[in-house]
């Protein structure tokens, strides 16, 4: 059976071209970026060469790039690091309440030690009101943290707005750009960013490096301490082979990006109109139209996410929930709770998130795989009240 | 989304795909009906009592793998028992049967044991005196 991936939110598979870019890193090119010799220079310029690559994706400067071990350092450095470089001062930080892990545990590891953090509504489409950011402002505020999409809905936040009021009140402005970045249009200076979070393995790269974006001037602290790697700001021997791909993937993004999102849109909203059609008492979560041009998310009323994950399993597709049951908490997923579902309709949210390989048969075997599952699942559970009687 | 994910039996998948005894019962002895506290699904049990014993039980459930899988084999392991007997089915005697549960799905285990014991109390409050033809 050939399977079909729809969990590209999660990770990409490694495109082709950049396995094949990274693979000389692993053998002849192997040098310590360090080392004086030849080898070391061969490094040194071919992370140079995959610095840039990254830092035209998202309009910076090579030297405002700072390689990491993916994303979720990325967020944290941002956050500890310029928490821990700040004046006593300034020890508040703002934040939504729809943020990854990443952002959210940095910002409650920091509550501990003593910062004020508020945690910003969003609305049933899990969008932020910029208003809101200005009005949580005070003379104590060091950061404003605000995710550029979700990683679960794909509302695409107002960024460029919130960014100024950032800039006009004189705080920095951080972004967890990990499901944007080769997906959507970045442009860091006209956005009004300090701070951005990148993933390769969100865009055909690697997985296990990353890179944050570090406006020249900013403050900031590493947090791993030990070498002169990275301008002192992140020590260690850098990932030369993950990073090298990170740059070709980045580099081929910069290519395909806005054809990939016309063509992706198109496959995602036909995804969109044949769930809702083919499955009452459905809804579609996150912004209609503010959204990644490769996420579909709906919640499915009655049924519950695992089940429906196993089942489409079975069928050879691969897809994800913001169900309690998969949670390590058994709690319902806090974005899909902070847009105001219920904990049923949370139970019941399917995410299925498109990419480079995905087709038009794929789409066509999901509608009408799910529509199977669901009906079946629906028959087995309680809360389900035969159609018939009442309006379909 | 990104956590661990558990690792089902073969048992346990078999009987998530095929579920045995699903549905509601007509006219049943005793309608278990319970709410899972820790991540909120919910179970439905319905038994058929005759002469003391359960000849029957049906199921409905609205929540995981494991949740579907236990309530099936509950309903396949009561059949046969006597109220005493049926009411010392524990949660663990199920997970057994379907060759143990990964231990963060233990609780469906035990909704699904609440689920019995709930139904059996219904049909004891309906039928306060057993009858013994
Ligand atoms: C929005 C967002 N931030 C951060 C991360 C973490 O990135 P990584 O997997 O590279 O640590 C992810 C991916 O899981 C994400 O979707
Ligand atoms: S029913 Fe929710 S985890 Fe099993």
């Amino acid at each position: 059976m050939n399977r079909v991936y729809l969990d590209y939110a999660a990770t990409t598979p490694t495109h082709p071209d950049v396995v094949q870019a990274m693979l000389p890193f692993f053998g002849e090119s192997f040098g310590n970026a360090s080392s004086l010799y030849s080898y070391g220079r061969e490094a040194r310029a071919a992370i140079t060469a995959a610095r840039s690559s990254v830092a035209r994706l998202i309009g910076a400067d090579e030297d405002e790039i700072v390689f990491t071990g993916g994303g979720t350092e990325a967020d944290n450095m941002a956050l500890k690091g310029i928490a821990f470089a700040a004046d006593g001062k300034y020890n508040h930080i703002i934040t939504t309440s729809i943020e990854h892990h990443a952002v959210l545990g940095s910002c409650e590891f920091l509550e501990n030690l003593g910062f004020h953090v508020t945690y910003l509504p969003v609305d049933k489409y899990g969008l932020v009101a910029p208003d809101d950011v200005r009005k949580a402002i005070t003379d104590n505020t060091l950061v404003i943290s605000v995710m550029h999409a979700n990683n679960e809905v794909g509302t695409i936040q107002p960024i460029a707005e919130i960014g100024r009021i950032a800039r006009d009140a004189g705080v920095y402005f951080h972004t967890d750009a990990v499901q944007t970045a080769g997906h959507v249009p970045i442009a860091v200076n006209d956005m009004g960013i300090d701070l951005l979070s990148v993933s390769a393995h969100k865009l055909y790269g690697p997985k296990g490096v990353g890179a944050l974006f570090v406006r020249t001037g900013t403050r900031i602290s590493p947090l791993i301490h030990g070498g002169a790697q990275e301008r002192n700001r992140r020590a260690g021997t850098e990932n030369l082979a993950g990073i090298v791909g990170f740059g070709t993937a980045a580099e081929l993004a910069r290519g395909t990006m806005t054809e990939e999102a016309t063509v992706l849109g198109t496959l995602r909203d036909r995804l969109i109109t044949g769930l809702l059609e083919r499955i009452p008492e459905a809804q579609l979560n996150g912004h209609p139209t503010s959204r990644l041009p490769n996420n579909v998310n709906v919640s499915i009323d009655y049924v519950e996410g695992e089940s429906m994950l196993l089942h489409l399993d079975m069928e050879g597709i691969c897809a994800s929930t913001g169900s309690a049951c998969t949670s390590g908490s058994l709690e319902p997923s806090h974005v899909l709770l902070s847009m105001g579902l219920s904990h049923q309709l949370a139970h019941g949210s399917l995410r299925l998130s498109l990419g480079k390989w995905t087709t038009g048969e794929d789409v066509e075997r999901v509608l009408e795989t799910l529509q199977e599952i669901v009906s079946k699942l629906r028959a087995m559970s309680p809360l389900y009240k035969a159609p018939g009687r009442s309006a379909q | 989304m990104s956590d661990e994910q558990p690792v089902y039996s073969e048992k346990v998948m078999e009987h998530f795909r095929n579920p045995r005894n699903v549905g509601e019962m007509e006219s049943p002895d005793g309608i278990g009906h319970v709410g899972n506290p820790v991540c909120g699904d919910i179970m439905e049990l319905y038994i058929r009592v005759v002469d003391h014993v359960i000849t029957d039980a049906r199921f409905k459930t609205f929540g995981c793998g494991a949740a579907i899988a236990t309530s099936s084999m509950v309903t396949e392991l009561v059949k046969g028992k006597t109220i005493e007997e049926a009411l010392e089915l524990s949660n663990r005697a199920v997970a057994e049967a379907l060759g143990g549960l990964p231990p963060i799905k233990m609780h469906c285990s035990v909704l699904a044991e609440e689920a019995l014991k709930s139904a059996i109390e219904d049909y004891l409050q309906k039928h306060p005196k057993p009858d013994s033809a």
